[in-house]
């Protein structure tokens, strides 16, 4: 079969492009325990570092003796706030303006925080060491309540800023004060309430949670005295950011700092920050000037990196009687713990969180969020969701349920009344957001229809009255969830870290073969980059995906971009490289009207092809095109074939999806059995299906996890209970439910390819629709609002509340 | 540390090497021999990373010293595949099923599975599940795993792989 008589169709699928379930080209190494990760490095003379950290949440440290230490072979060195003091060290700043302690000085001010670092030969000897290092601490009041931390007598927790009524986000107002952030309309707001006709308000804590990839956060730092060159492979998201971020604080200029993010073992927001383990393992190599390794151990994983959530929303929705929203009023209480140590874009310290008027027609809204210090581990990390999107979608999620309630409506009815119609797009929100695209109504009705609804819901009325009459000790619940992302930071209008605009980037050299190398700034931790980035290529210059190569995670030689979290990579690297495929394609054209002998006018693109108009006989394909980039161009043109782009997206995307899920809750164990969930995702085009279904399984799955068990819990006196996978819940395969996914196809209007963004959308819809299905399993006793997580003993005591067990 | 001597085979191949008493299989396997497919997960033993076969057992390598391995035949996902390069059924069935995306948990995963699928060569989806429940994944949600051993199953046994009903 020649180029001529293969049919359209034919070289389509031959492409393996866009809408293709492309079989993953990572899997070929990680089935044969050949990826490489950070742990799995080893370079000659490597160390290893481990840390002595605090038991206490807030205590003064009154000595540190490090001697006995010092003393055990092997021992190469222990690092203090001493050490790093003279450096400049001992603080560095966080993504959100703050800093944070590297090493703690005077004070501790979280348990487990880091206190000394142990350098030594082998792992298993720093670990003895880490034991030898006596530090002698005064308790101090502890305060772990984020309500009482602007309480007048509440203790001073952060004296390094004790005296600074200016803080990153404007005015502090009390010592343990953040930030006050507010937005929307609250005369507007105030006024819709004056004028409802019903109202609701709850107390929605959506609580402190972890992400918990599989793998650690872990680095590798080597500085090179000679070259006076560092080169840090590390589980980094955003690796570029790492490096600016690391030659700003250690003024080793940038050209001579080497960033390189291997295989990462899952990220889910954990992976985006830098970590006080980074500076030490690079203050380390320096000071011994050879190699040294730092690996978190999963306590430490849990209890000193990255929380998230910890958001205290108390929630008010205004409307009429018939049930059409006319304002909503959320204030927020952010347990920030003891830095602030958010990976929000530096202008949003509460992230997105004014996505919280969901996908309703909110006439008025005003939000307001006061971020406070607490005794609690550094963090606010976007576990798993667009920036706050989650804490938002969770929010508004549970109180159109609770209104439902209130007006004896059904929650899909009452979502169905409210939602943006379609013919409203592109729709302002009342809190400042401009919707792409979407379809609420069809996604919606698409879900009821295929689950059954309203069979679903006779089944439940007549379960209700069998439960009633005592035949029964089982409730159903049914969770509807409909909620509205916005992922793809972002412009650069509004979006930066540190000052750097939120663009990424993509560059795409095509060698004279018709083989592809594609680098980009982006980092996947699973998400299956080097499959999906090849299949956008693949469709727009017409080059099998198997012919390119997708490369990421080195800042040496990938263009310049701000990573992979917040479902960014599809919507900002995703449109750089269409964009940068389609600067090649023009000049292929070119190259292609000088070998047809034809003006570059008279040629149509037809699937991996120029033709001439009017005559598909006379074609080029890119594989010639490209051989001909590199001996015969028409004259005056540059060789070669490669083209880079920096994209600032115009505006970010808004994902959107409805789910439903169904649910038996035993009263007198507080078992909850999942029966049913129907997950519909709508993200604009389609690049890979079986890529996106594996993002919405695994999603649900971590959903499901924070739903129904996942807290990272303090006790009064600051100790973190449960900080290891013997409590903090991860779902096994026997927990978790089978899901049943589908979709609708919105493309984003501003997008290159029409693409959106979903890695995120099932854990932003999950939680919610999981919380509303146990919740709505009790609402018939009474029950307006029962906390998360829904486990056992929480259950049980929601039942035992409303006085089911006799 | 005064070392002791260990002999064994890992993935048909004598090995062997000094070690500390206290050293971990999985630091073993990892460090002095190499084998970084097993991947490290938890300190206490629920995560499975580190899962290898170890006399016809499926292990945990982070709760077995390296000492207790004295004699042992082990087999680690690195000897998975035909020394000719052909993978073994299970590594093919998880990229065909989209059975992993991070790729941490894979090697453990596909070593218990390796091994649940001689305990019970016809698994329903129940056993399979039951049979992985020590082995966490951050990723996939298992739909997909449990379908990728249902197909390497399939196709040891020659049946026709259908897919569990959805």
């Amino acid at each position: 079969m020649n180029e001529t008589t293969l049919t359209a169709e034919q070289r389509t699928e031959r492409l393996q492009g866009l809408g293709c379930k492309r079989k993953r080209v990572e899997d070929i190494r990680f089935t044969q325990g050949k990826g490489n990760y950070v742990d799995d490095l080893k370079l000659p003379g490597m160390l290893y570092g481990d840390f002595v950290r605090t038991p206490y949440g807030h205590a003064r440290i009154k000595n540190i003796d490090a001697s006995k230490a010092k003393a055990l072979p092997g021992v190469v060195a222990v690092l203090t706030a001493a050490d790093l003091k003279p450096l400049n060290l001992h603080y560095m700043p966080t993504l959100a303006g703050d800093v944070q302690a590297v090493l703690a000085e005077e004070k501790v001010l979280f348990q487990n925080q880091e206190v000394a670092f142990v350098i030594a030969e082998e792992r298993y000897i720093a670990a003895d060491a880490v034991e030898l290092v006596e530090v002698e601490y005064e308790a101090l009041p502890v305060l772990v309540d984020p309500l009482k931390a602007m309480a007048a007598d509440a203790p001073v927790l952060r004296e390094d800023l004790k005296d600074k009524t200016d803080g990153a986000h404007g005015k502090r107002k009390h010592h343990n004060h953040v930030f006050n952030w507010e937005i929307g309309d609250r005369e507007a707001t105030d006024m819709a309430f004056k004028k409802a006709e019903v109202s609701i308000k709850e107390h929605i804590v959506y609580q402190r949670v972890h992400p918990c990839p599989l793998e650690t956060c872990q680095c590798v730092a080597s500085f090179d005295k000679v070259r006076g060159e560092l080169t840090l492979w590390g589980t980094f998201q955003a690796p570029h950011v790492i490096r600016t971020v690391a030659s700003l604080i250690s003024k080793i200029p940038e050209h001579k700092i080497h960033v390189i993010a291997p295989d990462i073992g899952g990220g889910f927001g954990n992976k985006v920050g830098a970590y006080p383990g980074y500076i030490c393992s690079v203050v380390a190599s320096i000071v011994t000037g050879r190699p040294v390794k730092w690996v978190e151990d999963r306590i430490e994983n849990l209890s000193a990196t990255a929380f998230a959530r910890d958001y205290h929303m108390q929630t008010e929705i205004a409307a009429t009687r018939d049930g059409t929203v006319t304002g909503l009023r959320v204030y927020t209480i952010a347990d920030h713990g003891a830095f602030d140590a958010c990976a929000d874009p530096s202008k949003w310290p509460a992230g997105f969180f004014n996505i919280v008027t969901g996908s309703y027609d909110f006439p008025a809204a005003h939000v307001s969020v006061d971020g406070v210090y607490s005794n609690k581990a550094p963090g606010g990390v976007a576990y798993r969701c667009s920036f706050r999107v989650t804490e938002a979608a969770y929010c508004i999620e549970r109180a159109m349920d609770i209104l439902a309630q209130k007006l004896g409506m059904d929650p899909a009815e009452l979502r169905l009344k409210n939602f943006v119609r379609r013919e409203q797009f592109p729709y302002q929100s009342a809190l400042g957001w401009e919707y792409d695209s979407g379809d609420y109504h069809t996604a919606m009705r698409k879900v009821m229809d295929a689950v059954g609804y309203d069979k679903l819901r006779a089944e439940q009325k007549a379960r209700q009255e069998a439960f009633r009459r005592g035949e029964t000790r089982e409730l159903m619940g049914i969770g509807v969830a409909f909620f509205t992302e916005i992922v793809g930071a972002g412009p650069s209008r509004n979006c930066d870290i540190l000052g750097i605009a939120m663009f990424d980037s993509a560059e795409i050299r095509i060698h004279p073969t018709g083989a592809v190398i594609a680098r980009l700034g982006t980092k996947s931790q699973g998400q299956g980059h080097e499959t999906t980035y090849a299949q956008i290529i693949a469709s727009e210059l017409g080059l099998p995906a198997d012919d390119i190569a997708v490369e990421e995670g080195n800042t040496d030689t990938a263009p310049y971009g701000l990573g992979t979290y917040g479902s960014r990579s599809t919507p900002v690297s995703g449109a750089a490289t269409a964009m940068a495929a389609r600067k090649i394609r023009a000049k292929a054209q070119m190259i292609a009207a000088f070998m047809l002998e034809v003006h570059d006018d008279d040629l149509e693109w037809d699937i991996d092809r120029f033709r001439v108009k009017g005559n598909p006989e006379q074609f080029k394909t890119m594989k010639e095109i490209a051989w001909a980039a590199y001996n015969r161009v028409p004259p005056g043109m540059e060789p070669g074939l490669e083209a880079v782009s920096y994209y600032d997206p115009p505006n970010m995307t808004y994902p959107f999806g409805a789910y439903i899920c169904v649910v038996d809750v035993d009263v007198d164990t507080g078992e909850t059995k999942v029966r049913r969930f129907y997950a519909l995702d709508d993200c604009g085009t389609r690049i890979n299906p079986m890529i996106i279904e594996g993002q919405i399984h695994g999603g649900l799955t971590e959903a499901f996890g924070i739903a129904m068990g996942q807290e990272i819990r303090y006790d009064e006196a600051g100790n973190v209970t449960g900080p290891s996978l013997m409590d903090y819940f991860l779902p096994t395969a026997v927990e978790t439910p089978k899901w049943e996914t589908d979709w609708t196809t919105t493309p984003s209007p501003h997008h290159p390819i029409g693409a959106k963004g979903v890695g995120e959308s099932p854990n932003v819809g999950g939680v919610p629709c999981f919380a509303n299905a146990v919740n709505d399993a009790f609402k018939f006793l009474g029950s307006t609002h029962i906390a998360m997580p829904h486990d056992n003993w929480r259950t049980w005591t929601a039942a035992e509340k409303l006085g089911l067990h006799g | 540390m005064a070392k002791s001597h260990v002999t064994m085979k890992v993935n048909g191949k004598p090995v062997e090497a000094l070690v500390e008493p206290r050293t971990l299989l999985i630091h073993f396997l990892r460090e002095q021999l190499n084998l970084t497919g097993p991947h490290i997960g938890c300190d206490t033993s629920h995560c499975g990373a580190c899962t290898v076969d170890l006399d016809g057992k499926s292990v945990k390598s982070c709760t077995v010293f390296a000492v207790q391995a004295e004699g042992a035949d082990i087999l680690t996902i690195e000897g998975m595949a035909s020394p000719d390069g052909t993978l073994h059924v299970l590594q093919e069935a998880f990229r065909e099923m989209h059975g992993l995306q991070c790729g941490f948990c894979t090697p453990g995963m596909i070593m218990r599975a390796y091994r649940l699928l001689q305990e019970i060569p016809a698994p329903s989806e129940e056993d399979i599940r039951a049979g992985i429940a020590g082995n966490l994944c951050r990723c996939t949600g298992y739909q997909n795993i449990v379908k990728a051993i249902q197909y390497a199953a399939a196709k040891i046994n020659g049946v026709p792989f259908r897919e569990a009903a959805e």
